[in-house]
């Protein structure tokens, strides 16, 4: 009779469906999975010390690089630390372009999100599709930063400039004529506010397309129905937060339960699952994408109506303008000072947390009254996610596994921070 | 988030009873300190008693005071620092505890209470070097396999203490000592209170 024995697995770090530098160990019984246990760390760049070594405002594009598909959202939580510290109130206008931003960004973390998991469970064209609607975002960002990803652009205070007038037009290339440029630039003409309406107006029937590929696909279901459940008292002792969180059937989000800026003055809903399943979560994650288009479009037509500053005007804080800054000695101080040493943050700590595209976000800051901080923890919910993929790994196939990892959201920016 | 930290804190106080250290509120967020020794009879009493229901642990981390407000420190130097967080009832604590031994830093591991904090208390060993006791499986998680030392700690410098190269001779990858100095580009400043206007 032939022996049986377990086999162990070594799954990545470079695999495809490992998003990115995940070493899994599988331990397996044929091809069932009987244990599994990620080993984490390869992207580990030492944020949180490099942080303590930095003043507050070098730190701000370090945030960036946490998880690299949802910029803007880790800064917000970055920056509220520090605003929850120093007590600086945030122009309403600033509240409003920082909501409108979390909410690009998390309309771009769920499309390369339904992209990366479908491509994994072997759908190739929603990919594509959701790579072409990510394009247009990111020139949001770019418009407004300089930068289509990393984008350091809110700061203490507020954000660092208002939204331009005006679109970056494409130009005429050896690939596109005049022609093809004209079609491309037809929805650029007007200000940033124009393009982004135009993009709320398109989006909807684009997530139409994404579920006509997968919700009703019989080989979706079939990878994602009844694989991974969660259930709710799991989800809450395991750390789970965000779309992993509301699968399981709980209606927990930070953006109506504590909310922050100006989210108690929007309209929206929040979608919750019933099994726990990959599926649902497919589900929950596709719905926060339409609520995100519909925030998005009422903070669009406030900013229309509603011009003022976007940023403090306390220069201990704050940069003050171009023109002051040459014009008046105190302001050249100023400037000089807060780009130099930088700003002194009051002793003490806090804990401020955002609703991130993958669950909470939070950084936890210990201050004293040094121009760095002195601690700096930053709470990553693909962390809690990731340490839970052994439980939910358990008895399912090893394909189930990349599905999991898929509907997990995993992204080793934040992971390993 | 605004919320009643009087009323939370009244609960707290008849719940933990000795338990409780000490408690401060800043940015209306409340923080308590508790006792090393009762740890995790305190946090079972939060996650179940039907005021306080913390039924999600968010966060896990480790703090080194020693360096704290340059060397104004007296208090132990390692502390654990918990983020609780009550879904049903909507409210956040901060626990904060202090390790009561300097050299072998411990507390006692919380998994019993909370599944999440397996690979928080992992994290916190690895970086601080605190131990937790009755953790079932306390390895390294973020540093390298076969790393020296707590990275996080204050006397641990920025750039580490050994780098990793491809030796040609050897032909594998080897350890030496490293050949970058850490340079400090902005110096740390505490200024005294109402400075500069």
């Amino acid at each position: 009779m032939a022996e049986i024995r377990n086999y162990t697995l070594n799954f990545g770090p470079q695999h495809p469906s490992a998003h990115g530098v995940l070493r899994l160990i599988l331990e397996l019984d044929g091809e069932v999975v009987e244990r599994a246990d990620p080993h984490v760390g390869l992207l580990h760049r030492g944020t949180e010390k490099l942080a303590e070594t930095r003043t507050f405002i070098q730190s701000v594009p370090y945030m960036d690089r946490l998880d690299y598909v949802s910029m803007m959202c880790n800064e917000h939580a970055y920056v509220m630390a520090i605003e929850n510290l120093m007590g600086v109130k945030v122009p309403e206008r600033a509240q409003y372009i920082r909501v409108m931003f979390d909410e690009i960004t998390r309309i771009l973390n769920h499309l390369l999100w339904i992209g990366a998991h479908a491509l994994d469970i072997g759908a190739m064209t929603v990919f594509l599709y959701a790579f072409r609607e990510r394009e247009d975002l990111m020139d949001c960002y770019e418009a407004v930063s300089g930068a289509r990803m990393h984008a350091a652009y809110y700061r203490p205070g507020g954000v660092y400039r208002d939204l331009p007038d005006s679109m970056p037009q494409y130009e005429v290339s050896k690939l596109k004529n005049a022609d093809a440029i004209r079609k491309l630039n037809e929805n650029r003409q007007g200000s940033l506010l124009d393009f982004i309406e135009d993009f709320t107006n398109r989006f909807p029937k684009c997530v139409d397309d994404y579920e006509t590929l997968l919700s009703d696909n019989r080989i979706w279901k079939q990878r994602t129905v009844d694989i991974g459940i969660v259930t709710p008292e799991r989800a809450l002792s395991l750390g789970m937060t965000g779309p992993m969180l509301r699968g399981s059937g709980i209606a927990w989000d930070l953006r109506k339960k504590q909310p922050y800026e100006v989210y108690d003055r929007l309209d929206f809903d929040i979608p919750v699952g019933t099994n726990g399943d990959c599926y649902d979560r497919y589900l929950v994650r596709v719905e926060e994408m339409r609520q995100s288009n519909r925030i998005v479009k009422q903070c669009v037509d406030w900013l229309r109506k509603n011009p003022g500053p976007v940023i403090v005007d306390d220069h201990k804080v704050a940069p003050p303008s171009r023109l002051d800054m040459k014009t008046n000695m105190e302001e050249l101080i100023h400037h000089f000072k807060l780009f130099s040493e930088g700003m002194h943050v009051p002793a003490g700590e806090t804990y401020a947390a955002v609703e991130h595209p993958k669950g909470e976000f939070g950084i936890y800051m210990v201050t004293d009254g040094a121009n760095k901080p002195y601690r700096l923890k930053i709470r990553a919910p693909g962390f809690s996610h990731l340490a839970a993929l052994d439980e939910m790994a358990r008895g399912h196939m090893i394909a189930d596994v990349v599905a999991i990892i898929g509907t997990q959201d995993i992204v080793f920016g934040e992971i390993d921070r | 988030m605004s919320q009643n930290n009087s009323r939370l804190l009244e609960t707290l106080q008849s719940v933990l009873g000795d338990f409780l250290v000490n408690h401060f509120v800043q940015a209306d967020q409340l923080t308590i300190v508790v006792k090393a020794a009762s740890l995790k009879a305190a946090m079972t009493g939060l996650r179940d008693h039907q005021q306080l229901k913390f039924d999600q642990c968010i966060d896990v981390c480790g703090v080194d005071y020693s360096a704290y407000a340059d060397g104004a420190w007296d208090g132990s130097r390692f502390a654990v620092v918990y983020q609780l967080l009550s879904v049903e009832l909507n409210q956040r604590v901060r626990v904060r505890v202090f390790c009561e031994n300097d050299d072998i830093p411990s507390v006692d591991s919380l998994i019993d209470v909370w599944s999440s904090v397996n690979w928080f208390e992992r994290e916190a060993f690895d970086l601080y070097g605190i131990v937790f006791l009755g953790h079932p499986d306390l390895r390294r998680i973020l540093t390298d396999y076969g790393f020296v030392g707590h990275p996080f700690r204050k006397d641990f410098p920025v750039s580490g203490n050994v780098e990793m190269r491809y030796d040609e001779e050897l032909k594998r990858v080897v350890y030496q000592p490293v050949t970058i100095e850490p340079r400090e580009n902005t110096p740390r400043i505490i200024r005294e209170e109402g400075y500069g206007g």
